[in-house]
Order: structure tokens, then sequence, then C-alpha cells
């Protein structure tokens, strides 16, 4: 079963919600799409499962036409954000109602929502309905349901939000199992950069109703095919630094004069945007040629066992991503090591227009 | 006990370092709010239940010593009244009729709000905040106004003096105020719920029944209550548009007045009989009333 939208426009109130949207997903693949609020996951989603129909375009699921074909007729299955249960039913009962309402013999139906349950760890909850269930149980209830038929798509729209961290991260993990046997095309919406690296699969990225790339998640990630891309896809988001190109150096506000790497002298010489991962940058040198630059501290956030440090240079400011706990006083003046070697160039349209060489295992975080 | 011990000697040390109020005094001083809080709300529901206490009162007395002396209660019991009621059938008919009336009513009402506030609340189309609106402004009419039409219009269809009548007149009135309940509770009910039900593959009637109605059995309830309410106290229209088949028990109690003087204790009867429904309706739904004051909107 595979999924193709041709060119969908989705325009709502005279405001497009989507344009232009072409995208082809592979029978048993599992999709992220990645985006800010407001990129039009969710409208992509409910186009995609035919809650909606597109204003212009195409939707062809295995080969027919299924643009205007009503959600009952389609087989997909979806998992909201809010945890959407049927309050009057148990929780097997919420499970089994779509093998029911498909008129699956008795004996099937309670071994599959017992296999759905066992897998989801729910076995124990079958009784009890959705209200006296946590957050994390109720939002399970909902998987089960949208996992216990075979469904030809399965959409789920940030499923994990309203979960707290260490469910999330437990669910996420148990979600990409349950999707390695099946044969039917997952689609997962997320915000947030690190849960689209560790789903893995592959990434579409959405800005403001437009899809920018889509291909496997590793290779999105490392090869941005333009600056929106870039930034949507790293966390804290990649520092951008405007700067000039010459024959054979970088020059960042017009006085910080940076040697420039051999693959970045193949350019043009001009005006460019110029990108460097939160991660790379450093507070000792790890080459020879890292540059140092003179910052202040505005803020050090502590995240977890990371630190997001920001800084400002005189004109521009930037973010480093550290691992571990660092304290840091505010305005205090540091060392940053600015890698050369790991420059992002980006022209003034915002394509990408140079990808640095992979470096042994650093180009990651 | 030794839960109660406990506590006491955990009050004591409290005390001991926060304050200077022994605990015997604090003690009093709790015991002495708490009554006088119940005083006040025994006052205050003595008060209310005296009219409806001096109504029992009088269907319990005879005639004569209702109007002899008064009696704070009956010094010669008496359930005569009653069974004159239970025996004639020109009184019991009176209640007939009016249930009979009230329960086509809520039953046409609910039949038409349900569909029509799922509409408001999930779809929408050209004009429907004004048609909604425009359904509020019809309880603003009074009934007066429509007598005439509604007696001279169901005179000339041969509707006068049937209980059908008075449940489709006083329909005028319920379906709006039910459409406006319905939909406050309507819309609590998240959109996402209806596109799921689809996505399993519900047909819109068995989602509606099975999944929806469930949902806001209690809104459904709190209607009832209203509609029951608003066509069980409501008079000028069922009396006008009636005769002698369908006639309410509210017309009814009027002909106690003869010309040989008022029949006070049959009357008083009447008036205890013409409550005990209300109060059994509001028993069922008295815990989701003030939602449904508020119009299904919390």
């Amino acid at each position: 079963m595979s999924l193709h939208l041709q060119n969908i426009d989705h325009i709502v109130n005279g405001v497009p919600h989507i344009s232009g949207i072409d995208l082809a997903l592979e029978p048993g693949s599992f999709n992220v799409l990645l985006g800010r609020t407001l990129a039009g996951k969710t409208t992509l989603m409910r186009l995609m499962a035919g809650l909606e129909p597109p204003t212009r375009g195409k939707i062809i699921m295995d080969g027919k036409d299924v643009t205007n074909v009503s959600v009952r007729k389609r087989n997909v299955s979806m998992v909201y954000q809010q945890f959407i249960n049927y309050p009057s039913l148990t929780v097997y009962d919420n499970i089994a109602s779509p093998l029911k309402l498909a008129k699956h013999p008795k004996s099937e139906i309670d071994k599959r929502v017992g296999e759905i349950a066992e897998m989801l760890h729910i076995e124990h909850l079958l009784k009890r309905y959705p209200q006296e269930l946590s957050g994390g149980q109720q939002q399970r209830t909902a998987m089960g349901r949208a996992l216990v038929k075979d469904a030809d798509l399965i959409l789920f729209d940030e499923p994990l939000v309203n979960l707290d961290y260490k469910l999330r991260e437990e669910l996420r993990d148990e979600l990409r199992d349950l999707f390695k046997a099946r044969n039917c095309i997952a689609v997962y919406a997320t915000t947030e950069p690190n849960e689209a690296l560790a789903l893995g699969g592959n990434t579409a990225v959405l800005h403001e109703g437009k899809l920018l790339q889509y291909g496997p998640t590793e290779q999105v990630y490392r090869e941005p095919n333009g600056r929106f891309s870039a930034e949507m896809f790293s966390e804290p988001p990649i520092n951008i630094v405007p700067g000039q190109l010459t024959d054979s150096e970088i020059t960042f506000d017009q006085s910080l004069h940076f040697p420039c790497d051999d693959q970045l002298k193949r350019l043009e010489p001009g005006d460019y945007d110029f990108g460097v991962r939160a991660s790379h940058l450093t507070l000792q040198p790890q080459q020879a040629d890292d540059m140092a630059l003179d910052v202040h501290v505005d803020v050090a956030e502590i995240s977890g066992s990371e630190t997001f440090l920001h800084v400002h240079h005189e004109r521009f400011p930037l973010v480093l991503h550290l691992a571990g706990i660092h304290q840091f006083s505010v305005n205090e003046p540091l060392k940053v090591y600015f890698p050369t070697h790991q420059l992002y160039a980006f022209d003034k349209q915002g394509h990408t227009v140079h990808i640095p060489a992979r470096q042994g295992g650093a180009a990651h975080g | 006990m030794s839960y109660q011990l406990e506590n006491t000697q955990r009050g004591e040390k409290y005390n001991s370092i926060f304050s200077k109020v022994s605990s015997a005094k604090r003690r009093n001083r709790t015991a002495r709010s708490h009554w006088r809080s119940r005083l006040l709300l025994g006052l205050y529901l003595a008060l209310m239940i005296l009219p409806i206490y001096w109504l029992i009162n009088m269907s319990l007395q005879t005639n004569s010593e209702i109007l002899g002396s008064m009696t704070l209660w009956p010094q010669n019991l008496t359930f005569d009244n009653y069974i004159g009621i239970f025996t004639n059938s020109s009184w019991y008919m009176g209640y007939v009729n009016s249930m009979l009336y009230v329960a086509m009513n809520m039953l046409i009402t609910i039949c038409v709000a349900l569909p029509a506030a799922y509409a408001f609340s999930r779809y929408t189309f050209i004009g429907d905040k004004h048609l909604f609106f425009w359904l509020l402004t019809n309880l603003m009419a009074p009934p007066a106004v429509f007598l005439l039409p509604y007696f001279q219009l169901y005179y000339s269809v041969g509707l006068f003096d049937t209980h059908i009548a008075v449940a489709l007149a006083h329909c005028l009135f319920n379906i709006p105020l039910a459409i406006w309940i319905l939909e406050g509770f309507m819309s609590s009910v998240p959109k996402e719920i209806d596109e799921t039900a689809y996505i399993d593959g519900y047909s819109f009637p068995r989602f509606f029944v099975k999944i929806f109605i469930p949902m806001i059995r209690s809104g459904i309830g709190v209607t009832l209550f209203f509609l029951f309410m608003f066509s069980w106290v409501e008079l000028l229209l069922a009396r006008t548009l009636t005769a002698t088949d369908a006639q309410p028990i509210g017309m009814i109690m009027t002909r106690t007045s003869t010309a040989s003087g008022i029949d006070w204790g049959t009357l008083a009867a009447a008036g205890v009989l013409t409550i005990i429904p209300g109060i059994l309706v509001v028993y069922f739904v008295r815990n989701h009333i003030a939602k449904g004051f508020a119009l299904g909107r919390t």
C-alpha cells in the first residue's frame, strides 16, 4: 500500500494552510512530519486520513484516486494529541470497537485485543473506563484502538506531547518496535527534532504549509537543503551568521576574518549565511585551525545533563550545546572556538550551497 | 478513637507552639460557630419550607378546621381530600392530561432538539449564528402573544382540545431552550471523538446513539428537567387550547371555587400532588442543574 499526495493545496477561508505539497510515501515506511506549530502537520494528516478534502490536488492510495472518498471507506487510523477515547465504553470495548464494526468473530476480537493490550502493557486495565486511567494509560488505549485493525495508514498527531518525559521515551521506543513487523505506512507528526532522530525512518520537514525536504531522517539532518530546513531540524536551532566569502577568507561582522577551508573556496565569492551547529561550537579548541571568538554569556539553560549556553558576540548571538552541567555567570567573558571545517553555507535565497564533509563521528548531536 | 486522640494531641502541640489560645477554648469556639451556622441554615430552611408545610397541613384538614381556627398541625387528621381526588375521574384525569401532554412535549422536543443542537455545535453554515440567536428570541415573546393565532389555527385544523395541541404549542418555548442547553453540552465534547468514531468505521446514527448520547447523558437529563418544568407549570396556553378532554390539572383546580364557597382542603391536596412530580424530577438531576442554568456552558 502506497500513498501519494499530488500537488495538494488546502485553503481555509482564503488562508492557505497547505500549499503545493507533493509527497510519495513508500509501503511499510515510518515517516516523521517535522515542523513547528502551524506548519500544517495536523492539516496534512487530516487530508491524508480523508477527514477533509483538499482544495486542490489528488490523493492516490495504491494507484486509486481517493481524494473524495470518505474517511469511513478508507482503511486508516489516527491517534490524536489529546487523549481521545469513548468514555462510555470500557478499555476493552474501546480497543475492540473497530473490529466489532468490521464484524470480526468474537474469538478473534478477544485474541487481537489481548495481544495489543499486552504489547501496550494495559492488559490488566481492560475492564476499566478511560476516565479511571492515567494520561499515559489513556493514550495507550487510544493507540491500541488505532493499532488493533490492520490499517493501511496509521497517523500519529503528536501523540506523546501531553505525556511526561519518562513515559514519552518509553512509548516512543515501543512504537518503533510495533511498526517493524507491520507493512503499513506510519506517519508521525512532531515538533521536536530529537524525537524525529530517535524515531528514524523518513522525515518530511514542513514550514508554513510547504514541504521543505523529504528523505531518510539521517540524510535530512546532515544535508539540509536550505536554511529553514536546517533551523527546523536542530535543537537548539543552528546558528546562522551572515558573512562575506572572498578568495581565501570568510569575514563575519566586517571585522572577524577566518581562513576558509578548501571546500568553501570552491564557492563564488560573495555574501552568504553561514550555519554552525550548536554542538560544534566548543570552549576548548578541537583542531589547530579552530577560530577563537571573544563572547559574553547571556544565559545558560540546563536541560537534563546538557547545557545550552547563549552567548553574544558584538553583532550576533550564538548558542552552544555542551554536554554536562556547567555554571556561568551573566556577562562572563568567554572564548568560543569556531570550527571552520563544519560550516554550512546558505545563499541569500536560503538554499544550501555548501555542506561540511563528514568527520569521523564528530558531526552529531 | 485512637485517631481522634492523636489528632487532639497534635492540635495541642500546634497550639502550644503557635498560639496562646488553649485547646479547650478553641474547641469551644469552633463548636459555637458550628452551631451558629447550623442554626442559621435551619432557620432559612424553615422559612423556605413553611408555605409547603402549610399546604400539606391544610390538605390533611377538613374545611371547617381550615376556616375555623389556626392550627399548626391537623387536629382531626383526614385523608378525605386525597381520596376525593383519586376517586373522582374529573379530578385525576387532570393529572393524566397534564402528564400526557408534558410527556409528549418532552419526547417531541428532545427528538427535534438533539439533531438540531448537534448541527449547531458541529457544523458551520450560512447564517448559523443568526439562526441560533433567533431561536432564543422565541423565548422572549410572552405566550399571550401566540394565544389567539394558536387557538384559531388549532380550531380550524381540528386539533383543539387534544393533548398533542398543547404539546405542540409548548414546543414553541421548549425547543429553543433545549437546543441552547444541549448545544452547550455537545460543544464540550471534543470534535475529535466524532472523527475517531468515523475513522473506526461507525456510521453516523450508530455513533450518535452508541457513543455520543451516552457522553451527554447528564445534559439530556437536565434538558428534560427544564422541559418538564416549563410545560408542567405553563397554564395560559394549556387552558386556552383545551376544553374538556385534555384539560390540565391547573385548570381543574380553579373549579374548587363554587357557589357554596371554596373547597380549601381539596385544593390544598391537589396542590401537594402537583408539586410531587417536580420534586421527583429535581431529585434525579440535582447534580447537574447548575450547568443547565448556564445553558450547558461551564
